[in-house]
């Protein structure tokens, strides 16, 4: 440190410390409640145990950690040239964003492939990786919302809730297969992604934000009340598994019918269905990456991409803003009704439960974490916070707590998301750009 | 609307002979405020018209009409175009630049930043490419020429690129040009939606004298070599007397003078208006002689 002190402003370690107090105050003050107290059970009944070594851990780590993020800070500002390179900070990102899509999504996509019959790919690892798949495509999904179009939608967790329950009902009313159903849950959740379109087309930012917010409560307060058609808080139960090409996945088939196991010649064995839902959880995720990948290059994709930058330049350049929106909710509504028909066929049951804000949250936490359009850096975020969450479930109620300080992590290591570098739909110049024409001085480049 | 005085018929603009843009007693107001008080005028194909008033004097309301940001309180706005005639009034917003092709660029510049230069052109050819992707049901899977539509979108890119001297930047994003380049580009992409008339707010503010001069170039050849009629906002009196072929003056939302360049120039409504009516109302004298100075068509060669 003493040696960056001397070309360049001391750092001013009072300020740091006073700085380092203030959040250890803050920290106190969360702990004392939070941390300090903790209610017991006893025979006579409830029984209030004060933890006050852990309040002093907490603390302490506090100070400790704040004071050694903000001595970095400082020192790296006084180390840090006047001038920042933005050109080479952005050519730097480009090509870790281009070797990890070039590389790492083939990788990625390869490893997916194989894990089922990777000798550690037991009951739990399937299970949890169909978990995390339902979140990479839901974070796909509201990429196109959010990270194309850039609208801010804090209820999307509305439509998942549509499309799992257009199957569950369909398919209890009108007796009709997953395959039948699939298509039609992604139709009725773009029709509400429509319905919902309509009247915030000329809103913007927060207040878009606090609308959408109040539509994903609208329908789960819907699903929550109306007990005769959807079950209320009990739910629906019974939902039907998916077929294999016809083929069911049971122990034993209905009269004249063949099972999977029965037609390949297998022992019977559970881990074929949950092999079978996290193979099509992936097909349908990368349906959806294919999807997004294909569309920002055609006119609508960049269209969404243009009003997210500037709307009034979109309408002076004669684009239509209120189909250009209600295609992108649509569209990211619908994937979220696949994904939603396929959360009620892997659960076999439904509640409102399972659709609450939380949900929502963490999936925009999923696209913004991981880089506001990018497709890479969305199915990282969501292995890192969903897969994470999970490996830490043994740390039982502090969860949570790992799971926040994940994502102030990536924020404060990468404030714009794991990969935020966007590379252009269309190059004139795929092979670098030639040097500029000196014509300035005699032409001025006209004529 | 007051009387302008009367004047030597040669130096008015018998402008009227190829109509292009008619606007016929326009009038916004907005709650008590009238910003455009029953202005009359009319653009030429293949001229530039200049728009000029003091600040406040409702030229960018007056565009904003035109391009449908505002719908007009009262008042007629035809245009005349490639055998069409368009009622822009009676259009919803983005459709008087889908339909009738109105171009425009904007005082603060609006560029799609975070894209790249050649998207920016290419996102400008929107409702063509729209069109050729089977609005995006064939082009997703391939299908119905997108491919060579898209081709053609970047090569009408290339072409407008070229003319405003950006092509070795065509693939770095927007937001990183410098201000010069970013006034230029936003030119480039309106004249991509192939313009009937391209509306100028202001394309000069903050440019240099060099790339004043260059901008001038670029406005001619797009008139000579377009056919297309341009419609322009200014404060810099040298671009204004040097490219226009008829000026409009606008003061407090009243169209006061109406003519060819030198006309308006000795126009005394003109005058007035810059220099002030009396002694109470005047310009501090050092602004007052620079606004002469702007005027004088010797000192324009000097800049």
């Amino acid at each position: 440190m003493n040696q960056s002190n001397n070309n360049t402003t001391a750092i001013d370690f009072k300020a740091l410390l006073k700085e380092s107090g203030i959040a250890a105050l803050v920290a106190l003050g969360l702990a004392i409640v939070l941390v300090g107290f903790k209610t017991v059970d006893t025979p006579t009944g409830m029984d209030i145990t004060t933890r006050w070594v852990w309040v002093v851990v907490a603390v302490a780590s506090v100070f400790v950690g704040r004071l050694a993020f903000a001595v970095r800070r400082e020192s790296k500002a006084s180390r840090a040239p006047v001038h920042v390179d933005m050109k080479a900070k952005e050519n730097r990102a480009a090509i870790i964003v281009n070797r990890f899509s070039t590389i790492g999504g083939p990788l990625f996509i390869g490893f997916a492939l194989v894990l089922p019959f990777m000798p550690f790919a037991d009951r739990y690892v399937v299970d949890v990786a169909t978990y995390v798949l339902i979140y990479v495509m839901l974070g796909w999904g509201l990429n196109i919302v959010v990270g194309l179009a850039g609208l801010l939608d804090l209820g999307y967790v509305a439509f998942y809730a549509v499309g799992a329950y257009s199957y569950a009902l369909f398919a209890a009313y009108f007796d009709l297969s997953f395959w039948v159903c699939l298509p039609l849950a992604g139709l009725c959740a773009a029709g509400f992604g429509v319905l919902l379109g309509f009247p915030v087309l000329r809103l913007r930012g927060d207040y878009l934000a606090i609308v959408t917010l109040g539509f994903g409560e609208i329908i789960r307060v819907i699903l929550l009340n109306w007990y005769e058609f959807t079950g209320g808080p009990d739910g629906l139960s019974g939902i039907p598994r998916p077929s294999f090409f016809g083929l069911e996945l049971k122990r034993t088939a209905a009269e004249g019918e063949q099972t999977f196991h029965q037609f390949f010649n297998l022992d019977y064995s559970t881990m074929h269905r949950l092999i079978f839902l996290y193979y099509l959880i992936l097909i349908l995720a990368l349906l959806t990456n294919f999807f997004t990948i294909r569309i920002r290059k055609m006119p609508i994709g960049r269209a969404w991409e243009a009003l997210r930058e500037d709307e009034i330049a979109c309408r002076s350049l004669g684009i239509n803003p209120t189909n250009t929106k209600l295609t992108a909710f649509a569209l990211g509504a619908m994937f979220a009704g696949f994904a939603g028909s396929f959360f009620a066929t892997r659960q076999a049951f439904i509640s409102p439960e399972s659709f609450t804000f939380i949900e929502s949250a963490v999936i925009l936490a999923i696209v913004v974490l991981g880089g506001m359009g990018s497709q890479v850096g969305v199915a990282i975020a969501a292995v890192l916070l969903i897969g994470g969450t999970e490996l830490f479930r043994g740390l039982e109620e502090f969860r949570m707590l790992a799971f926040g300080g994940l994502m102030v992590a990536i924020m404060v290591w990468k404030p714009r998301g794991l990969l935020a570098h966007r590379e252009p739909t269309i190059k004139l110049h795929p092979n670098g750009a030639p040097p500029p024409i000196k014509q300035a001085a005699t032409e001025g480049g006209v004529k | 609307m007051k009387e302008v005085s009367t004047t030597p018929p040669e130096l008015v603009i018998p402008s009227g002979a190829d109509p292009l843009l008619t606007v016929e007693h326009l009038t916004m107001r907005f709650g008590g405020l009238v910003a455009i008080d029953d202005v009359s005028f009319s653009a030429g194909k293949g001229e530039i018209t200049a728009i000029i008033g003091p600040n406040g004097a409702g030229k960018t309301t007056l565009f904003n009409c035109i391009t449908g940001f505002y719908t007009p309180t009262v008042g007629r706005l035809t245009l005349t175009a490639r055998g069409e005639e368009y009622l822009l009034e009676r259009m919803d917003g983005f459709r008087i630049a889908q339909k009738a092709h109105v171009a425009r660029t904007f005082q603060n510049i609006r560029l799609f930043s975070e894209m790249s230069v050649l998207e920016n052109l290419i996102v400008a050819q929107h409702n063509e490419l729209m069109r050729a992707s089977g609005f995006t049901v064939t082009g997703l899977f391939g299908l119905g020429g997108y491919r060579k539509k898209e081709k053609e979108a970047a090569d009408l890119a290339r072409y407008w690129l070229d003319k405003v001297n950006l092509t070795h930047l065509a693939d770095i994003n927007a937001g990183n040009l410098p201000y010069g380049d970013q006034r230029r580009l936003e030119i480039a992409r309106a004249m991509c939606i192939k313009p009937t008339i391209l509306c100028l707010d202001e394309p000069a503010a903050g440019l240099n004298p060099k790339e004043s001069s260059e901008l001038n170039k670029l406005l001619i050849y797009i008139k000579d070599e377009h056919d297309i009629g341009l419609l322009l906002i200014e404060h810099d009196m040298s671009v204004v007397m040097e490219i226009s072929d008829h000026v409009v003056v606008l003061d407090y939302g009243s169209k006061i003078s109406d003519g060819t360049p030198l006309y308006v120039r000795s126009d005394p409504n003109v005058i007035r208006a810059y220099l002030g009516e009396d002694e109470d109302e005047a310009l501090p004298p050092e602004v007052a002689a620079d606004i002469a100075k702007d005027f004088d068509p010797e000192n324009r060669e000097g800049v």
